[in-house]
């Protein structure tokens, strides 16, 4: 185990330190001590497993491609930015615009998420990303979603609304899973609400099996209240705009 | 159904004592006007976009395709676009699109700038015999430069250049995705790109492996589509591009529908066959300067700091903007003027926003000077370039390299019909049926955009030479070698250029 | 950003000499030599400038003045009296000559800058600058047409014996001299258009156009410079000032700015030469000076001379002893220097670089 201490480190040597580390076969690394720097695991391939503890900076496992990170704080915004493969751990809140455009790995995040959380995460085949957001999410959850899962938990959400308005507003592939009622009110013109059949529930099962593990939950628990289940209706939303 | 109010464009005609009923002309129609009617070739002449593909395969020259003289009546105020994009609008209730540059008349600023010429005071040069130098380094350059003494006595670099891209000469490639072109039309481009010394773009559609072999001409781009982008392919040509915007739709995101989504497409842009594939308009991490300068550096590290480029629309306030992305750390900054090409754009957009590049070149490499910055990142001007004499009226108002695209595709067959949105392109440019797409064999293809190059590389030459200078970097702002013609004072000033006779 | 300016065009010849061993040598010999090619002019501007020429105030910048009427003497002399401190003021020796019938009022004044007006951590030669810049842009009537320490240019319209004749050329004693005799093609008449130009230290005398003038003017107010005079000449002078005194450029690398080898010949150097040979002129295209030239210039330490890199510009080159001989023609040269040692046509773009003696 290697244990770096990013205290006062600028990012471009702290992330050099790790692509470093990475590279010469270390597969289980520590930072310490990490206060706002970006870009950590910015393009990182390999199997190593990364532990940050203190709030890392924006872009955190942008175009990451295969390596786990663990945050054990908050995180910012711009998570998982393009991702391709891999898994990104955050055991609190974190911000806005996560998972853009990401096409593979897992995101699993405790606490509560910003808004155009999943925005045009996309799937191919197998390759397929997943986010599981523990707490609440803001508006625009699923943007132009084209592929891939997302599954929102609402645990502890004292009350407040489990997800923001326009959820899954340009939503033309993928699937979103909210555990809850959802109201038709705050969906996009482009998503349909079905309630969960038994794959759903293998699937769902199947990924929180690994979120709760990751975050000390019971999953007996988290599967005690029904989920919806969000789908594009057409794969098509927007084939009568023009006219030719 | 009823017959659309708008009449045809364009009459397809058959001399019919000319025709030999090869039925060629069916063959060759990617449009479906053509069709067998047992002992004649029908028409359809309403599907008819004017290509002329079949007017060039007809053996007997026996197709003439005509302007539809049964017009609405004419109107100065009232065009024929306005009258005819109502009555479509009345019909489908839809956005008209269009593919192509701008073709309305405002004026053309190119077209009103002139060149000088050396006579007597200093001479021109003889580009044939004399040494002409076009070659272009894109990229970020330091204000000065230190060495140290090598222990030979020769001079050693001490300062760290950032990475530059070589040109043979100031022309690239402008941006055109696998998937808004066939993938035979980009390689096409890829083999010109490496045997010119230039490059090409790959636009948002990610990389073909057919590609591969041409990464030291490629540059990849990233937009908000995030199409075939991972850690591979950001590092698979010489730099990355950021698209933020295209001069034929500034503001206005892409949607390639699904019909042209075919498997080959789909796995180059790593989506599922048939899904439309839809670029937002911005990039949703981008809601700001602060955020492109975390995108650029995010893209840095990811590939151990290649040059990034930020292409943006020309738009009234792009001084500014492009100060602000040289400030964000880009390398190059790629402006796409108003008349910029387009694979499918409502045209509303494509008429109506931006600013021409010829203003956008002067109003940026002014602004750059003036904060003393220009050094910082280098200019390509796109959006319009029709000759060598446009490019090096571009360079001279002070962009570092120019992009093209009609231009090349002009050389694989294109007429500017403006259909490409259709994904009917009867040269097998803008379309992913196999059967058209097969007819553009990109040996032939790239040898005339080849031949274009080349030529536009002897004109450039001769055009230096006539300016008694021989290297390009000496063109390169020379604004004090350009007069203007019939421009106000206003639009004198903001180009920098000083009237003819002066 | 001013881009309405008429540029100044003339053709010309130019002649220079060096003393290694700093041998004040009287100006009877640039004279001489300059009007053996009187033709390569047309009697519209001729100059000279020495260096060494006044030890007893060599500390002092020494700025030669013109101007147009006496009153705008005052307006300027408030303005240096508040800035340098002012050693020694006196009118520019001159004699009667016919064919000049009108000059402009020349006024030489030896000054040090004021400590205290030297904001921040501003060196003294750019204090200098940007009064050399601020008198010739914004006082109307007065030009500082040198400014260099224990050196000075002498030039005016006329040709150049009237000129010689004019500033008594042949009373001064220095151990460099340049001299330019000039063919303007427009813009006769302002004593300020001839060559030699100078600022600090530097002189520069130019025979040639600059084709890549707009950018190369453009290039240079980027970093500040005021252009004012419209002349390649003007360009030539600031663009050293600014590679070699404010970035550091030594001679020979500032003379490969200014005359970049070809492409071609970078790409055949050894790694290490290549390297540094691409960066210089990816760096600094916009500072190539590209077109016909020749251009002497001389500064504290030594004098150079340059052509342009296709050669379009004679230049000839000559020692005899601890002398050294540039000129357009070698006629001028040997007018003054019948049997040198050596005598040599400099290649295109190569430097001929000599030092003083310390």
């Amino acid at each position: 185990m290697l244990e770096i201490n990013a205290g006062g480190m600028y990012y471009r040597d702290l992330n050099q330190k790790i692509r470093d580390a990475v590279n010469s076969g270390e597969k289980d690394i520590t930072v310490r001590n990490v206060n706002g720097q970006y870009y950590i695991g910015d393009g990182l391939r390999g199997k190593s497993t990364i532990t940050v503890e203190g709030v890392p900076g924006n872009d955190l496992a942008a175009f990451m491609d295969g390596p786990t990170l663990v945050i054990r704080a908050n995180a910012q915004d711009n998570i998982s930015n393009t991702m391709n493969t891999g898994k990104v751990v955050i055991h609190g809140n974190a911000g806005d615009v996560l998972g853009y455009g990401m096409r593979g790995g897992k995101l699993h995040i405790l606490g509560d998420v910003g808004y155009r959380v999943g925005i045009h995460m996309k799937g191919v085949k197998k390759q397929a990303p997943t986010i599981i957001v523990g707490g609440t999410a803001g508006d625009f959850f699923g943007e132009y979603m084209a592929g891939g899962v997302l599954i929102l938990l609402g645990l502890n959400n004292d009350g407040r609304p489990i997800v923001g308005d326009y959820l899954g507003t340009g939503m033309h592939g993928g699937v979103i899973y909210v555990r809850g009622e959802v109201d038709k009110n705050n969906c996009g013109a482009e998503v349909g609400i079905l309630d969960v059949d038994d794959e759903d529930v293998k699937v769902l099962k199947e990924s929180l099996t690994e979120y709760c593990k990751d975050m000390g939950l019971s999953l007996d628990e988290v599967m005690k209240k029904g989920f919806k289940k969000l789908i594009p209706v057409s794969l098509r939303p927007y084939g009568n705009l023009y006219a030719y | 159904m009823f017959k659309s109010l708008a009449p045809p464009e364009y009459l397809a005609t058959i001399d019919r004592e000319k025709c030999i009923r090869c039925k060629r002309c069916i063959q060759n129609c990617g449009w479906g006007v053509y069709s067998w009617g047992g002992d004649k070739v029908l028409i359809n002449t309403s599907k008819c976009v004017k290509c002329l593909r079949c007017y060039h395969y007809c053996p007997e020259e026996a197709i003439e395709i005509v302007d539809n003289p049964t017009r609405f009546k004419q109107n100065a105020y009232w065009g024929y676009n306005h009258l005819r994009n109502i009555k479509r609008q009345a019909e489908t209730g839809g956005i008209p699109l269009t593919g192509m540059g701008s073709d309305l008349p405002y004026t053309i600023l190119f077209d009103s700038l002139l060149i000088d010429a050396c006579q007597v005071t200093n001479p021109s040069i003889d580009p044939l015999r004399e040494p002409m130098e076009l070659r272009t380094y894109l990229g970020k350059k330091p204000s000065s430069v230190e060495f140290e003494k090598g222990r030979d006595g020769k001079l050693k670099l001490k300062t760290k250049m950032p990475p530059q891209l070589k040109l043979s000469l100031p022309i690239i490639f402008s941006p055109m995705s696998f998937g808004s072109i066939s993938l035979n039309a980009q390689k096409v481009l890829a083999m010109a790109a490496k045997e010119c010394g230039i490059l090409m773009n790959t636009g948002e559609g990610g990389l073909h492996e057919d590609l591969f072999p041409y990464r030291d001409n490629i540059i990849v781009q990233v937009a908000s589509g995030r199409f075939g982008v991972n850690p591979d392919y950001l590092n698979a040509g010489v730099a990355v591009e950021i698209k933020i915007g295209q001069g034929a739709k500034p503001g206005i995101g892409g949607h390639l529908p699904g019909e042209k989504i075919p498997l080959e497409v789909a796995r180059a842009r790593m989506i599922p066959v048939g899904t439309d594939a839809i670029s937002p308009a911005p990039q949703h991490d981008i809601y700001s300067i602060e955020d492109l300068r975390q995108l650029i550096y995010a893209i840095k590290e990811a590939t151990n700091y290649k040059p990034v480029s930020v292409k943006i629309a020309a738009v009234h306030n792009v001084a500014a903007i492009a100060s602000g992305i040289v400030r964000a750390g880009a390398d190059i900054v790629y402006l796409d003027g108003f008349r910029g090409g387009t694979g499918a754009a409502p045209s509303i957009i494509r008429d109506h926003l931006g600013i021409p590049i010829e203003h956008a070149i002067a109003a940026v490499d002014d602004r750059l000077r003036q904060e003393g910055i220009r050094n910082e990142a280098s200019i390509i001007a796109a959006g319009g370039i029709r000759s060598s004499a446009d490019a090096a009226k571009a360079i001279a108002l002070g962009a570092d390299a120019v992009a093209i695209a009609t231009a090349a595709l002009i050389t694989m067959g294109c007429t500017t019909c403006g259909k490409c949105y259709t994904g009917n392109c009867s040269w097998g440019i803008t379309t992913q049926r196999p059967e058209l797409t097969a007819r553009l064999d990109p040996e032939v293809y790239a040898e005339r955009l080849i031949n274009l190059i080349h030529a536009w590389e002897h004109e450039l030459k001769e055009i230096l030479g006539a300016l008694g200078i021989n290297a390009i970097e000496s063109l390169r702002g020379n604004r004090e070698r350009l007069r203007g013609v019939g421009l106000d004072t206003q639009i004198l000033d903001i180009l920098g250029v000083k009237p003819a006779g002066r | 950003m001013n881009h309405d300016y008429q540029k100044d065009i003339s053709g010309c010849g130019l002649t220079g000499l060096i003393s290694r061993k700093r041998r004040r040598i009287g100006g009877a010999d640039i004279v001489k030599s300059l009007c053996l090619m009187t033709d390569r002019g047309n009697g519209l501007g001729a100059g000279y400038a020495a260096y060494g020429i006044y030890p007893e105030f060599k500390d002092f910048y020494a700025f030669h003045i013109m101007f147009d009427e006496p009153s705008v003497r005052w307006t300027l002399e408030e303005y240096l009296k508040n800035n340098y401190h002012i050693e020694k003021i006196e009118e520019i020796p001159t004699s009667p000559v016919k064919a000049i019938p009108i000059a402009p009022l020349l006024v030489r004044y030896f000054v040090t800058p004021l400590k205290d007006k030297m904001a921040g951590d501003i060196q003294e030669a750019d204090f200098v600058v940007n009064t050399v810049m601020k008198v010739n842009s914004e006082i109307e009537g007065a030009y500082i047409f040198s400014s260099g320490k224990n050196m000075g240019a002498f030039k005016g319209v006329g040709n150049p014996r009237d000129i010689a004749e004019f500033f008594r050329i042949e009373e001064y004693e220095g151990w460099t001299w340049t001299a330019h005799t000039r063919f303007p093609t427009n813009t006769p008449g302002w004593w300020g258009g001839a060559h030699p130009f100078t600022l600090l230290d530097w002189s520069i005398v130019h025979n040639g156009e600059i084709s890549s003038y707009g950018i190369n003017k453009r290039y240079l107010e980027m970093f500040g410079y005021k252009l004012t005079l419209l002349t390649d000449t003007e360009v030539a002078a600031y663009m050293l000032d600014l590679l070699i005194r404010r970035q550091g450029l030594d001679i020979p690398s500032a003379c490969l700015v200014l005359a970049a080898p070809f492409w071609k010949k970078i790409d055949s150097l050894p790694e290490g030469e290549r390297e540094a040979l691409t960066a210089l002129r990816q760096t600094y295209g916009s500072a190539l000076l590209n077109g016909p030239f020749s251009i002497l210039f001389g500064h504290s330490k030594g004098l150079v001379g340059i052509n342009d890199r296709i050669k379009l510009r004679p230049l000839v080159a000559a020692t005899k002893d601890d002398v050294t001989y540039m000129a357009s023609e070698e006629s001028a040269i040997r007018a003054i220097c019948p049997a040198p040692d050596k005598v040599w046509a400099p290649r295109a773009g190569d430097p001929v670089i000599v030092n003083l003696e310390d």
